[in-house]
């Protein structure tokens, strides 16, 4: 039933009408893709033996299954699929798709979205290894069997803009716990296609290509964690980081990087792109925090694109509930 | 009225809504960086001349550098108004804590005295001191370009990130007050007759113009 999902072909040129869009979510539920109810009880009456320990990674036992983070609540196929879990209205499928960073074609906003009409997804793989059980080489086919989900999350850019945006996509806890990762493996890196011949920003000289992120593996393992697949219902644009990308909604978007083709388990905090630029301002961690600004501008407030006055920002991009205990008695000063 | 032209494209992008879907801040960065373009020229005129003689030129000064103080206003305008409000609270311990809004907001204030005494009437009644007073646009455009570089993502000391243009920017300037150090203005002056000799590929000396006698409020903004 999951390949429902990508058997939905929208031009990506095509913007889907909120209406539209509503009806396909609607029947999508219908066809019985999601069942959010029942996945959450079924991870309640799993997971009472491991917990998260708080303010350090979560060791993985041998090859047995790890847990996904226990949370207090996900928000999982909203009710309401107009609005985030805070009520916030999404932003469009033309918001979404016509400004964002995407360095690997321009450092413009708007470029990308045409500069990555062409890019190639298809065939596409993604190596899993490092220090796992069973390291493999997953297909694009092979990952959107992967329970697929509609997740709403608020997106803050770390300059000061943000955007709510319907997600479809799984959670990184079922791959990880497919290809087991062993005992010392304490961090997920991940790494973007390097190929400069359809991104031409990937020739640029000032920057530390290819784009590579990394998170330690209990942020990994969390629910609110996922690769997307798609959003607004149908395959993710090219300018969005088709045909997969990570998206860790309580940290700075730079964290969730797109195009992803390798994803390793290390035992070593991994190298980061703009940790590599500019290791003073942008941090392993880069939780969103107002309380910690960047060290040239201020983090208190955003923008949310099609507003005109600006937003206080919530502490952890408002999922300090799901995610706080994940960063118990860490400085988020020290690691910002 | 060229220097209209960037605003008149301003206010026809945001009617065509070609301001992207973030208007506020395309507004403002772009504001932003008119105003640089008009300073960096505004600087560049007095080299220019000495490099072609062409007496036009020092004529268009004021007016570039005029243009450069409307945009810069219009840009701290936007900031201040369209992106926070007039909250001047926010505004005031905004600027305090940050150094490019500290750097930012030192180019305003070098700009201002530059602006008021741009008049015919300071000129004349400053004499000497005008040009001195005015020597403060290099070190003006030097911070505007500062402002411009902290502000984007990158590193300009290591230039690692989104600092190329600025990083270019912050070149041309300083070039641009290189070429102002006196041992380096009269060579290049003194190379102005063949230079232009054999640009018009005419001789140079229909109407020899000698720099070092011009006055002073035509010699250096």
């Amino acid at each position: 039933m999951e390949h429902n999902l990508k058997h939905i072909e929208v031009p990506s040129s095509e913007i889907t009408p909120e209406s539209l869009y509503l009806s396909r979510r609607d029947f999508l539920k219908a066809a019985g893709i999601v069942s959010a109810s029942a996945f959450l009880a079924a991870c309640g009456v799993a997971s009472p033996s491991v917990a998260a320990t708080p303010g350090g990674p979560t060791t993985v036992p041998g090859w047995s299954p790890v847990l996904p983070t226990p949370s207090a609540k996900v928000p999982d196929d909203a009710a309401n699929g107009t609005t985030d879990e805070l009520g916030n209205p999404l932003n469009t499928l033309t918001d979404i798709t016509n400004y964002n960073n995407y360095y690997e074609f321009s450092e413009d906003k708007q470029e990308p979205a045409l500069l990555s009409k062409n890019f190639k997804t298809t065939p596409w793989s993604v190596t899993v290894g490092g220090l796992v059980s069973h390291p493999k080489t997953y297909t694009l086919d092979d990952l959107l069997k992967f329970q697929q989900k509609e997740r709403i999350y608020r997106l803050r850019c770390v300059e000061a803009w943000s955007m709510v945006i319907p997600w479809t996509g799984f959670e990184l806890n079922l791959l990880l716990n497919d290809v087991q990762p062993l005992s010392s493996a304490k961090y997920v890196a991940f790494t973007t296609i390097m190929d400069p011949s359809q991104m031409p920003g990937e020739a640029g000289l000032l920057y530390p290509w290819p784009y590579t992120e990394g998170l330690r593996l209990d942020e990994a393992m969390h629910r609110l964690t996922i690769l997307a697949t798609g959003l607004y219902g149908h395959p993710l644009p090219n300018v969005d980081g088709a045909p997969i990308r990570l998206v860790v909604p309580w940290k700075y978007g730079f964290k969730s990087i797109k195009a992803i083709v390798k994803i390793d388990l290390t035992d070593t905090q991994p190298t980061t792109f703009w940790n590599t630029i500019s290791p003073d301002e942008y941090g392993f961690y880069s939780n969103v925090n107002p309380n910690v600004d960047h060290p040239r501008w201020s983090q208190a407030t955003e923008r949310r694109i099609g507003e005109v006055s600006r937003r206080a920002t919530l502490m952890f991009n408002g999922y300090y509930d799901e995610v706080a205990s994940l960063y118990t008695g860490m400085d988020l000063r020290a690691n910002y | 009225m060229l220097g209209w032209l960037p605003l008149a494209v301003l206010v026809y992008d945001y009617f065509a809504n070609r301001l992207t879907i973030n208007p506020i801040q395309e507004i403002e960065q772009r504001l932003g960086r008119i105003a640089i373009y008009w300073l960096v020229a505004a600087l560049a005129v007095t080299p220019l001349y000495t490099l072609t003689g062409w007496r036009d030129l020092p004529n268009r000064r004021r007016a570039t550098g005029l243009y450069a103080f409307l945009y810069t206003c219009l840009h701290v305008l936007v900031f201040m108004g369209l992106d926070y409000g007039f909250y001047f609270s926010q505004i005031f311990s905004l600027i305090l804590g940050k150094v490019y809004l500290w750097v930012g907001a030192a180019a305003v204030l070098l700009l201002i005295p530059l602006a008021v005494t741009s008049f015919d009437y300071f000129i004349r009644k400053m004499g000497k001191n005008w040009k001195r007073l005015h020597w403060l646009v290099y070190p003006a455009a030097v911070t505007a370009v500062l402002h411009y570089a902290l502000a984007q993502k990158g590193d300009l000391f290591t230039l690692r990130g989104h600092v190329l243009k600025p990083f270019l920017w912050l070149l041309l300037t300083l070039f641009l007050l290189f070429l102002r150090i006196p041992p380096v203005r009269r060579w290049v002056s003194g190379r102005r007759r063949r230079l232009t000799a054999w640009l018009r590929r005419r001789p140079a000396n229909a109407q020899p113009v000698d720099i070092e006698k011009k006055p002073a409020n035509e010699e250096s903004l």
